[in-house]
């Protein structure tokens, strides 16, 4: 490996990288605006200055590619006052409103400055004023504070594929906007607030509500969708204020979705905050003894066979063995925790889990998408997905039409023959996908739901085992689960009878049970017709509407859980906040019902259950880690139906209980709907 | 130089006719199918062209759709280059220079004459609709500041008397001769003939 001299100490550093990464690598830190690692380099803001042996003028590190025997600087008076010099222009315009700015405290601009600003200022003309720009409902914007650093139009270009942020005019007129303001198209819009080193663009939700310094900092994750991102969440006493993101390369990088980060303010709306009784086709607050003894003469007076469950989408694997165990005291087993008929087949762990992981996509070579919309069923994957396609130049195909994914793809069909086709390697596609050799096959659930469903997963699954490469070194198979509480439900065997069991859609159809408890399911489809109805859940959504009794339990940033995401790995979220008022965790409201039901706990503590947890999940290695691999079992055939492949759209702002309470969600959600409707884009 | 405001009546359709089409499709085959973008600048002026001298956004779009780019990059490159116009222009378009040399040599003055005779504020068009100016930046033209452009021809060593002269002049519709006002040729040193005993160009 070459080696660099930073500050007289050598050090050795990969061929490639920049004299500014050589100097972190040496420990030496360097003040920068404009660069960051996860994009392209501009080299604009001039604040890494260093100096370097036999260059009369200092350097831009960011930018100058280190090369072996290069003699860096980077604490000399020289470097000191060249960068003084650069802060000074920065700061010639702008403004000096840290006071009343909500980047107060956590801004690059006021931290640099600290160290490289100069206490008085000799700029005595007007200073330049930048009207305010529309960027839509989650991004502030004060762009008087620009320094021009173009973070946001290179992560509006390169991540997020939305090429819509750009700089007009030129010179001191220089202004970042969006194209004529509209508002940004994309679900990862949110996170040009974090690249922002100044406070030009900041949350409009969050605007003026608190300080950094006075926030509780919690480190969890968020459960919104299947990839399970890695978040801080900050709390002021009992307020979520705000969700970040937190830095995981196997999962989210530095990204989260819009939803993600501005669904908080559903999480203060809409709350279910004491029990809730049905007396005469109205529901009355009452007390907890109250709604538990409703519901135990209830479950006393129906036979058990008659009884039945269905588990959110955002329930942790906690709360699901609970629930589970307490069906089980029940002696009913018609459990469910799928909101549409999806086949799956849950003998092998891998028939459910995105197994290439989120990180093999970028080695891999080829991607097909068989029925899924990545964009909107799991954004942060598919900002990978885009980022192989840009760095990599990934191919990729789909079979159905998934609409704008930020990337170029092909369309190579659109009905299961197609699919059948490959199976049978008669299709064009075979010749490309042979010479493949780390392929990626990504199996949505809108081809899962499909009546040759079962066909299409396992006989590409064989497909591709016949091929090898479904192996220890390289899974092929990928499954686009939804939900976060698809994959912990599977492991924890809720449903486990049969291979292909619609039983609960058709008798939940056929209107066969008298009770159902829904456990935080929203999302559930049916028509209710003299079912009793327990919902236990944190918001009055749609499963609280129909219900008799409404227990009230915590929300994901209220309670401790594990959660799985789609590639099987284990992770904590963490309690940040307490339940609404009278509201219990989850795991204890089932232990309440327990306790006047049999008069015994369910678990005599949350460790304990927790343990149990850790035992039932399949093939477990550890927290944070992929799941060991292991050889698939046999095929199981299934019928063949010709039909097309439609992929169901989701309403993205509007998947779960907690965005249809946030009042920013709703805002986003009527804006794309403008959008669509005039459906020109501009 | 401030930034360019865009005009708030908008034509609805821009497309490019025969003519300009054909421009447009020489110009297209200087360049690779994969950086065809690099035509974007000819395609803003041809655009400019053919819509008397302005941009509208509606071309905007066109170009950016008939280069496959986006929007913004194509308003981007629009905003940065004060030889397009995103707004209307009179007739007789005026660029005065007010760049160093020109300042010094009283570029001033001639803004001046211009407010008092067109119309106090650049780029509005003047009460009959023929004439328009504006401030712009170094033409490259130092040697005989100061100097104005008037459509695709350079006024030089003006003072405030031969540019109201050349005013005068749009408004009769009956526009002066180009070059320099103060009887230089070309560039050539005042009042010296000869060069080295030899008559310069």
């Amino acid at each position: 490996m070459p080696k660099i001299i930073v500050n007289g100490k050598e050090i050795e550093f990969q061929s490639g990288m920049t004299v500014l990464q050589a100097c972190e690598l040496a420990g030496a830190e360097i003040p920068r605006f404009c660069y960051h690692e996860r994009l392209s380099i501009a080299g604009n803001c001039r604040m890494c200055l260093v100096e370097m042996d036999k260059s009369r003028k200092p350097i831009a590190s960011c930018a100058m590619p280190a090369t072996e025997g290069m003699n860096i600087k980077t604490n000399t008076e020289m470097v000191e006052k060249a960068r003084k010099g650069v802060m000074e222009f920065l700061l010639a315009n702008h403004p000096l409103d840290c006071p009343v700015c909500d980047q107060g405290g956590e801004c690059d601009l006021q931290d640099q400055s600290l160290y490289y600003g100069v206490d008085k200022s000799r700029f005595s003309e007007n200073k330049r004023y930048v009207s305010e720009k529309y960027m839509g409902p989650l991004i502030k914007t004060q762009m008087t504070r620009c320094i021009h650093c173009t973070r946001c139009v290179r992560f509006a270009t390169e991540v997020a594929g939305v090429p819509e942020i750009g700089a007009i005019g030129r010179g001191e007129n220089m202004e970042i906007t969006t194209y004529l303001e509209k508002s940004m198209e994309s679900e990862l819009s949110g996170n040009v607030i974090d690249l922002c080193p100044v406070g030009a663009l900041t949350s409009k939700p969050y605007a003026f509500s608190a300080r950094p310094w006075e926030l509780k900092k919690t480190e969890s994750i968020d459960v919104l969708d299947a990839v399970g991102s890695n978040i801080r969440v900050d709390t002021y006493g009992w307020e979520v204020k705000r969700i970040l993101p937190r830095l995981n390369e196997d999962i989210n990088e530095e990204w989260i979705s819009d939803k993600t980060r501005y669904s908080c303010d559903g999480l203060l709306k809409q709350r279910i905050d004491t029990p809730y009784v049905k007396k005469n086709n109205k529901l009355v607050k009452s007390s907890w003894d109250e709604a538990l003894n409703v519901i135990i003469k209830k479950l006393n007076e129906t036979e058990s066979s008659q009884i039945a469950g269905h588990i959110g989408d955002l329930v942790s694997l906690e709360t699901t063995l609970a629930f589970k165990k307490f069906f089980e005291l029940l002696g009913s087993n018609n459990l469910d925790f799928r909101e549409k008929k999806f086949y799956i087949n849950s003998e092998d762990k891998m028939n459910y889990l995105f197994n290439s992981s989120i990180n093999g996509i970028e080695k891999s070579d080829l991607i097909l998408l068989v029925g899924c919309n990545p964009r909107h069923e799991a954004t942060i994957l598919n900002a990978r997905i885009r980022k192989a396609f840009k760095n990599n130049k990934t191919p990729i195909f789909s079979v159905g039409n998934p609409g704008d994914q930020t990337y170029e793809y092909k369309i190579i069909g659109d009905n299961s023959q197609t699919i059948k086709d490959i199976i049978e390697e008669k299709h064009e596609f075979n010749r490309v996908f042979d010479i493949a050799k780390k392929p990626l096959i990504i199996i949505g659930e809108s081809a899962l739901e499909l009546n040759s469903g079962g066909f299409i997963f396992e006989e590409l699954k064989n497909f591709l085992y016949q091929k090898k490469l479904i192996s220890e070194k390289w899974n092929a198979l990928n499954i686009l689960i939804q939900n976060a509480s698809t994959v912990g439900a599977l492991d924890l065997k809720i449903i486990n009878k049969d291979k292909n069991n619609f039983e609960f859609f058709n008798n939940i159809k056929n209107n066969k049970f008298k009770i159902l408890y829904l456990l935080n399911s929203d999302n559930l489809k049916f028509e209710k017709n003299n079912e009793f109805i327990i919902y236990q859940g944190s918001h009055g959504d749609r499963g609280a509407e129909i219900a008799d009794v409404i227990l009230p339990s915590a929300t994901y940033t209220e309670e401790n859980g594990f959660y799985q995401n789609l590639e099987g790995r284990v992770q904590e979220c963490r309690k940040a906040s307490y339940p609404a008022g009278e509201a219990l965790e989850s795991w204890k409201v089932l232990n309440k019902l327990t306790n006047v039901y049999k008069n015994k706990n369910l678990f005599n503590s949350f460790n304990k259950l927790r343990d149990e947890v850790l035992e039932k999940i399949v093939n477990f290695e550890s927290l944070n880690k992929l799941p060991k691999y292991k050889e698939p079992s046999k095929k199981v055939n299934n019928n063949f139906e010709n039909e097309s492949v439609y992929i169901n759209p989701i309403d993205y702002y509007f998947s779960n209980s907690i965005s249809r309470a946030s009042k920013v969600m709703s805002e986003c959600r009527d804006i794309k709907l403008k959008y669509q409707k005039s459906g020109t884009n501009n | 130089m401030s930034l360019k405001k865009v005009n708030p009546e908008q034509p609805k359709t821009f497309e490019f006719n025969e003519k300009t089409e054909n421009i447009a499709q020489e110009i297209l085959k200087k360049y690779p199918e994969k950086n065809k973008k690099s035509a974007v600048m000819p395609f803003l002026y041809l655009a400019q062209k053919q819509n008397n001298n302005w941009i509208p956004l509606a071309a905007i779009k066109y170009i950016s759709k008939y280069l496959s780019m986006p929007y913004i990059s194509v308003y981007e490159v629009a905003t940065f280059y004060s030889m397009f116009n995103l707004s209307p222009v009179g007739k007789y378009f005026i660029q005065v220079c007010t760049t160093t040399p020109c300042m010094i040599r009283g570029a001033d003055k001639i803004v001046k004459v211009c407010k008092e005779k067109i119309s106090d504020k650049k780029d509005l068009i003047s009460k009959n609709g023929e004439c328009s100016w504006t401030e712009v930046e170094c033409l490259g033209a130092c040697v005989n500041a100061p100097m104005m452009q008037i459509n695709n021809d350079y006024y030089e060593d003006l003072d405030e008397k031969s540019t109201a002269k050349i005013i005068d002049s749009i408004f009769r519709d009956k526009l002066l001769k180009p070059g320099s006002y103060r009887g230089r040729k070309n560039t050539s040193p005042e009042n010296v003939k000869t060069i080295n005993g030899r008559e310069h160009a």
